[in-house]
């Protein structure tokens, strides 16, 4: 089974956020493979452990992306691709990466795509779906369990805490949900392995992209931080007292009640 | 330039979605004076043409179709498509729900058009329109708008714009015959988690607990409390990993996402993942035995306390005033 996973490194929320001159400061900061993505990198190696064939991660980004690459490759992904950006593409929207990655993938005849079901940086979750409508194939998201029987793939997928089960056949384009799996760690021999497996590095030049072709459809006037919340208050005393001044606060001071 | 606005209207539980008037709210404001068209896509959905009217709609569009019983990205997708061919809108909102974020982007890419998606506030109205959408996990928002001429496409995140009054208004109510086919997607079953009653994402009050409820019936005084506010229960990941209750009553990240006026977080830590869906709340409470819980971070009012005590306290004292 020819398998691809679309991988995004983005900036770690867990970590500071830091805002200055409208953009989020990325100096020093720490970044990670999107948590979804994992998902869909752990679920690609299990398919193909089952099935047979081949897992490729893609990304699209600067050299600083290898490392995440790297990472996939020691979680046991075969090959890596690198799409890089950096002297072609100023400002990307969800536009500029689907064209992309539809334009390399188009001639992949790829059985399976997997992907987040969104990246915790931008959060928009069009990646995945854009890309599958390019190259004219079905797609699922958001999904916490896939099986693969003969023609036919079974799954489920959450919609907002229902579970729907349904079934459609390849190829196809999934999005990973949490709930799908539990991704593995790399162990020490894969880091290892991972070194010496292939990662190729291309541009939009390779993928015959004019810069034209992936100019970003929206654009980004402003980031900043939410206004600065007054500390909230701490209250004080015994608990039944604190309890009926909370109850008096919601009601005469935040009047929610 | 006045525009002219496609708005998606969904039902759930046979009733038309909060976040569908709060979508053609939003249509009114990016139109400019121009028209909102709102369509409804199903089995049988004319009933609730009306009442999207009376919300704001000068105009609905429904595509009925046995296809169209259970959401399909294909059969949605033609049917949406069929109403653009035929309206040929400058502009499309969305409610960012299940539905909303598994078709936009196939429309939006159909289009050849950028989708500014989760959308919690506008500022402008028509061409100056400007969109505001949480990002990093909620840490920080971005002002976006479109760049060229071409549909501009919206997805609004529920509870966050303010649907217009309700008003007797007669707008007619049409249908538009669709040939749907070649569905990719067979849906088998759907197995209902989620309480009936009051929509999690459309609540007001939510009480929320999390692995500091330690059992299933640690939920109980929860449900009390929400019942007495007439507001719904919620949960972190971490009460709903440890089976204290379903996950579909998760709120975060990975659940639902939330903006009630109130939201009450009992046992619950504050991690950036459940924080990414309930931090545009408008009032914070907090209940936490650890004072230095990250929650409190976030919280309009704190209570450092065991939640056992405070919560059956607090359902006690409403009662008094209520
Ligand atoms: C990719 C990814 C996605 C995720 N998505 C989500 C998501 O959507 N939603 C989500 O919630 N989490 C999500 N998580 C998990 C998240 O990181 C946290 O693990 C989780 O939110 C913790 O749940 P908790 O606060 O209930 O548990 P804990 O962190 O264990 O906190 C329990 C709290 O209860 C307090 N407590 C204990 N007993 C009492 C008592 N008697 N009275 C008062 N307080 C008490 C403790 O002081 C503590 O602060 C995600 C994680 C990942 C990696």
């Amino acid at each position: 089974m020819n398998i691809y996973v679309l991988v995004k490194r983005t900036f770690d929320t867990e970590e500071k956020l830091v805002v200055s001159g409208g953009q989020i400061q990325e100096d020093g900061a720490e970044f990670i493979i999107n948590p979804y993505d994992e998902y869909a990198i752990e679920e690609a190696i299990t398919v193909r452990d089952a099935h047979g064939g081949e897992v490729t991660v893609v990304t699209i980004g600067d050299e600083e992306a290898e490392k995440q690459l790297r990472t996939a490759l020691a979680m046991g992904a075969d090959k890596a691709v690198l799409i890089n950006t950096e002297d072609d593409v100023e400002e990307m929207d969800q536009f500029t990466a689907a064209y992309i990655l539809a334009e390399y993938l188009k001639d992949k005849e790829a059985d399976l795509i997997l992907a987040g079901n969104v990246a915790i940086d931008g959060g928009s979750g069009q990646v995945g779906p854009r890309v599958a409508d390019l190259l004219d194939i079905n797609y699922v998201t958001t999904i916490t369990s896939l099986e693969i029987e003969g023609e036919t793939v079974k799954i489920v997928r959450d919609i907002e805490g229902d579970a729907e089960e349904l079934e459609t056949s390849l190829p196809l384009l999934v999005t990973a949900q949490q709930g799908l799996n539990e991704p593995r760690y790399p162990s020490l021999p894969g880091i290892m392995k991972a070194k010496k497996k292939p990662l190729e590095e291309l541009e939009l030049d390779d993928l015959d992209i004019e810069e034209d072709d992936v100019e970003a459809k929206t654009e980004t006037i402003e980031v900043y931080l939410p206004p600065k919340k007054q500390a909230g208050r701490i209250l004080e005393g015994e608990i039944p007292s604190q309890v009926s001044e909370l109850v008096s606060l919601l009601r005469s001071e935040a009047k929610v009640i | 330039m006045s525009k002219k606005v496609l708005v998606l209207g969904e039902t759930r539980e046979g009733a038309l979605r909060n976040v569908s008037f709060e979508a053609i709210a939003a249509a009114k404001k990016i139109s400019g004076g121009g028209e909102v068209v709102a369509v409804l896509l199903g089995e049988a959905v004319s009933e609730f043409g009306n009442e999207l009217v009376a919300y704001g709609a000068d105009r609905v569009i429904t595509v009925e179709h046995p296809h169209l019983k259970s959401y399909t990205s294909d059969g949605y997708g033609q049917a949406f498509m069929a109403v653009v061919d035929q309206e040929q809108p400058e502009a499309i909102v969305f409610g960012h729900t299940a539905v909303g974020k598994d078709l936009s982007p196939k429309i939006a890419s159909k289009l050849q058009t950028g989708l500014i998606s989760d959308v919690t506030d506008i500022e402008g109205e028509g061409d100056d329109a400007v969109f505001i959408r949480p990002i990093y996990s909620g840490k920080a928002f971005e002002k976006v708008k479109l760049k060229e001429d071409g549909v501009v496409f919206i997805t609004v995140r529920p509870n966050n714009i303010a649907s217009l009054e309700r008003e007797e208004r007669s707008g007619d109510v049409s249908s538009l015959s669709v040939d749907i086919t070649n569905l990719r997607t067979i849906i088998k079953n759907v197995v209902r988690k989620s309480a009936e009653g009051v929509d999690l994402s459309e609540a007001k009050v939510i009480i929320a607990g999390g692995r500091g409820v330690k059992s299933k019936d640690g939920f109980e005084p929860l449900q009390e409390l929400a019942d007495l506010l007439g507001g719904a229960v919620g949960a972190s990941r971490g009460a709903c990993d440890a089976d204290y209750c379903d996950y579909s009553l998760q709120i975060g990240q990975t659940g639902k996402v939330v903006t009630p006026d109130l939201y009450i977080a009992a046992g619950i830590s504050g991690a950036i993942q459940h924080m990414a869906g309930m931090s545009n709340s408008k009032v914070i409470v907090a209940i936490n035995k650890d004072p230095e819980a990250n929650i409190f971070k976030v919280a309009d009012y704190g209570i450092v306390g065991d939640l056992f005590d405070v919560i059956p306290l607090l359902t006690e004292e409403f009662k008094k005033v209520m």
